[in-house]
């Protein structure tokens, strides 16, 4: 509380040289990993032959793993971190609570029924290069937030963080219900896709599904440009923000359509990943600070960052066998911010 | 009717199904058999002894004839006061149903375990099966499958074995989720039985979930996609989705195939008739 108090009136000058450097390593830690993770994996690849023009591409399989396999890949590792990191970022600011999560909000268990159902259903429509399943992700997380804000706000004087909590956690057990609902009247091998579909995977495989989910992560990027100065105000209290003359009411809504529209768009694109949306915020705010200035964009970085690294470890550690990649996420993470934390403290 | 010391005699000694899980000591020919196993039931009926089952598990649908018996639930799911009203003098179930297997020996009803294993293990069970419900019948089709699996040997001997990949499941539309049979398992010695190589021997797993860069690196020169016959999302128009790793001899040369039917899902009898049909998509020139 204290820390975003003084981070509010402090200096511009200052506040502008500090984002601008935070900014710039987070940016070449982020390329550096993204040059380097599509080079390395379970089969030894020469980027001399992934480059040589004189190979056929659909001869040249060093290319093919590299263009087909690897590099959609690390994309949408980072476009699925920075996706998720944002919005924990955003549902931790609005809701005052260091455990605020996309998943926390219902926004997960919701685009894991809608992947269910597709599954169980055996939906069969596409758009735009992306199968039903992604596409019943999105619905479902965009609708069950739909959903917790509606309720939410049917009070009159704006949504205080609690209710929106409660109402998101009441919506969560209830989608999962009826998830689990729905796989146990489905046969065997839809219940095993709809576990498999659950654990996450980010092997996309080609570049469609990047291209569409680049269209809500844009509009959300768009609606987290406008959110730095309003978070810092929400995370002291409503009442604060509003004597400064923010709107509450509107800010919240962009902020939620926001996340939710980002989160949407990460789970469609690879599944639930679940630890990203509630370590990477943390991490981040102990390097940077309380700053949303900031913490938005060092986010987005350090979790493309985080994201593309835990899928290097999740296919390289038992090749050639892959691990899911929410398993490193919590493995990784954890130990992670605990060792941060702990190093801060002492 | 069999001696009392009957099926454990009759049983070959490499039988690794545990016949010592059977409850009760069988005592006289089980008439009123309830079979929670889609194999199993299979086997019965070829066996000749169908008409003394009773009840079936909830995805058994051959012979055509379990349809009209009452269904009791499977592998996750048995509805153990079902199971209990029919009465049953012998069930049939997966040896990992332990507390299937505890309430049935507290009711003083027999059963018999049943494991899942390899292609050679088919015709063991059957024998034991055969043994456990006193049906002569048993090992006459057990001899036959075993000759029949072996005259497809024969057919595709000397033929260069081509390093295949034996898809059983992925995510209908993409390439994400693949499920393919590794190195064991009824899926791969069935393979290898019908002039194959497993493009996954080395991993040695029943099930392996494969990503785009394994396929690459593998380079297998066929795909066999495998589907049960009730998998609505089976088409082969959805093998396209294959077509973005042209890099992979299998789809360069055209050779990925999709086999629909449940005698690939279901070890029992007809893995003769699924051992066929691969063999026939894997050898073409040896069945004309």
């Amino acid at each position: 509380m204290r820390n975003a108090r003084a981070a509010a009136r402090s200096q511009p000058v200052a506040v502008g040289r500090r984002l601008a450097v935070t900014l710039t390593a987070f940016t070449v830690l982020t390329l550096l990993v993204c040059l380097i993770a599509p080079l390395a994996g379970s089969t030894p690849v020469h980027l001399s032959r992934v480059f040589d023009r004189a190979i056929p591409f659909a001869e040249n399989v060093d290319a093919q793993v590299f263009f087909i396999a690897r590099l959609p890949r690390v994309v949408a590792a980072a476009i699925v971190g920075s996706g998720l990191a944002l919005s924990g970022v955003v549902f931790q600011a609005l809701l005052r609570n260091p455990l605020a999560s996309p998943d926390t909000l219902g926004v997960s268990a919701g685009a894991s029924l809608g992947a269910v159902i597709a599954i169980t259903f055996h939906a069969d429509v596409a758009f735009a290069g992306i199968s039903a399943i992604p596409l019943a992700g999105f619905a479902g997380s965009v609708g069950a937030l739909g959903i917790v804000y509606a309720l939410a706000s049917a009070r009159r004087r704006g949504t205080p963080g609690t209710v929106l909590l409660l109402a998101g956690i009441a919506i969560s057990a209830l989608l999962a219900a009826v998830g689990r609902f729905v796989q146990y009247f489905a046969d065997f091998t839809d219940t095993f896709r709809s576990v498999q579909w659950l654990m996450g995977s980010l092997d996309v495989g080609g570049y469609a599904p990047i291209v569409a989910s680049l269209v809500p992560l844009a509009v959300a990027l768009a609606g987290f440009a406008t959110l730095p100065r309003v978070l810092d105000l929400l995370s002291i209290g409503p009442e604060s923000a509003a004597t400064r003359g923010v709107d509450t009411v509107r800010a919240e809504r962009i902020a939620l359509v926001s996340a939710s529209l980002s989160t949407g768009a990460a789970v469609a694109l690879g599944g639930p990943v679940l630890f990203v949306g509630i370590i990477v915020p943390h991490i981040v705010r102990l390097i940077v600070g309380p700053e949303h200035r900031l913490v938005l964009p060092a986010s987005a970085l350090f979790g493309a960052s985080f994201l593309v690294v835990c899928d290097l470890v999740a296919r390289t550690i038992l090749a050639p066998v892959e691990l899911p990649v929410g398993i490193i996420t919590a493995v990784l993470g954890g130990p992670f911010f605990l060792w941060l934390l702990f190093r801060t403290v002492l | 009717m069999l001696p009392l010391a009957g099926p454990r005699a009759a049983a070959p000694p490499g039988a690794r199904l545990a016949l010592g899980a059977q409850g009760q000591a069988p005592v006289q020919r089980p008439l009123r058999i309830v079979s929670l196993i889609p194999a199993t039931t299979e086997m019965l009926f070829a066996m000749g002894a169908g008409d003394r089952v009773v009840a079936v598990g909830s995805y058994d649908h051959f012979p055509p004839e379990v349809e009209r018996l009452p269904r009791v639930g499977a592998l996750l799911d048995p509805n153990v006061e079902r199971i209990l009203s029919i009465k049953p003098d012998l069930v049939v179930l997966y040896g990992t149903q332990t507390e299937l297997q505890t309430e049935l020996s507290r009711a003083g009803i027999p059963f018999f375990s049943y494991a899942l294993g390899s292609l050679t293990d088919i015709a063991v069970t059957i024998r034991s099966l055969g043994a456990r419900v006193g049906a002569p019948g048993a090992d006459a089709v057990a001899d036959r499958i075993e000759q029949q699996i072996a005259d497809i040997r024969t057919r595709v001997s000397g033929r260069s074995r081509p390093s295949t990949l034996l898809v059983f499941g992925r995510e209908p539309g993409s390439l994400r989720n693949i499920d393919a049979s590794a190195g064991t398992g009824f899926l791969h010695d069935m393979l290898l039985a019908a002039g194959g190589a497993d493009a996954l021997a080395d991993i040695r797993r029943q099930s392996v979930m494969m990503s785009t860069e394994m396929v690459l690196a593998r380079a297998p020169e066929v795909i066999i996609e495998v589907r049960s016959a009730g998998d609505a999302a089976a088409a082969p128009s959805d093998l396209r989705a294959w077509d973005t790793l042209a890099a992979v001899p299998a789809v360069k040369a055209r050779r990925v195939y999709l086999l629909v039917g449940d005698e690939f899902v279901i070890p029992g009898p007809r893995a003769v008739l699924a051992t066929e049909r691969l063999a026939r998509t894997l050898h073409p020139d040896a069945f004309r």
